[in-house]
């Protein structure tokens, strides 16, 4: 019984992070791509990390603290590479996707260089 | 606050040294048990029983755990499907949080969240530029963050 809903966890994880890959060739723009990289390991962790952690639990009898501090750590950091990475690609000019509607940071910042012109 | 979590360990520690055994498993049932104590005698303490903040961060965790999943079909969905019909852009947000440490967990939860991320922030720090995959609807997407996320966080974080 045990065995079969870690193998689905594990499934469940794998799907995910196949479709992370997936997302990363066919998304259009680097802000896009971002996103796929960055979070394909969200579900895509918690999904192998719950399956290692019940196998444990229930197989070997041992509660095993360490592969929950795995999931907080890629929890804490993702983000974090992601707003950075997503923003030096914008100081650095990476254009977006010529399909791309709302930009409000480009407004802001176009904004904030008049005011400073004009000053 | 602090000092009855700081009873809750030294409870979970008696625990332990009660049944002679120093595993992360008994430390658990001592907390629980500890945690039911405080509840029992919450009325005898002169402050707020901390657990009803631990009940809402909880709920934090649920609704970051069933909007991460959804956004994550969603995100599938686009990939799957042969032709790539989405609208990205940035969105500015507005947050109505104060603190620095509410800022970055709401920035962090934002950014977990697939099809959603957190570019940048103003220079006052009240308004993150949100880049989304996908836009159907401005006001929409907006909504969507401040009612799930930040109504909670502010529920958590309230009256530290």
């Amino acid at each position: 019984m045990i065995e079969i809903i870690v193998s689905l966890f594990i499934l469940l994880g794998a799907l995910f992070m196949l479709l992370g890959s997936v997302a990363i060739i066919r998304l259009p723009d680097t802000y896009t791509r971002v996103n796929a990289a960055t979070k394909a390991s969200t579900l895509g962790v918690i999904g192998t990390m719950v399956a290692v952690f019940l196998y444990f639990l229930f197989a070997k009898d041992i509660l095993s603290g360490k592969i929950l501090l795995t999931i907080i750590f890629v929890f804490m950091t993702a983000p974090i590479s992601g707003l950075m990475i997503a923003r030096s690609a914008f100081h650095n000019g990476v254009p977006f996707w010529d399909k791309n509607k709302h930009n409000d940071l480009k407004v802001h910042l176009e904004k904030k260089q008049k005011v400073n012109q004009n000053s | 606050m602090a000092l009855q979590i700081l009873l809750n360990i030294g409870l979970a520690l008696v625990w332990m040294l009660l049944n002679d055994s120093f595993t992360l498993v008994d430390f658990m049932i001592g907390y629980l048990i500890g945690v039911g104590l405080l509840y029992v005698l919450r009325r005898f303490l002169e402050f707020d029983y901390y657990f009803t903040r631990v009940i809402a961060i909880f709920k934090l965790i649920y609704i970051f755990i069933k909007e991460m999943i959804l956004a994550n079909l969603k995100l599938a969905k686009i990939v799957i499907s042969p032709k790539m019909d989405i609208n990205p852009g940035i969105i500015a947000y507005e947050t109505k949080l104060e603190t620095d440490w509410q800022k970055t967990l709401l920035a962090s939860l934002i950014g977990l969240t697939p099809g959603t991320l957190v570019t940048a922030f103003s220079d006052d720090e009240t308004i993150m530029y949100v880049h989304h995959v996908d836009i159907e609807d401005k006001q929409e997407a907006i909504d969507s963050i401040r009612n799930n996320f930040e109504k909670t966080i502010l529920e958590v974080t309230d009256n530290v």
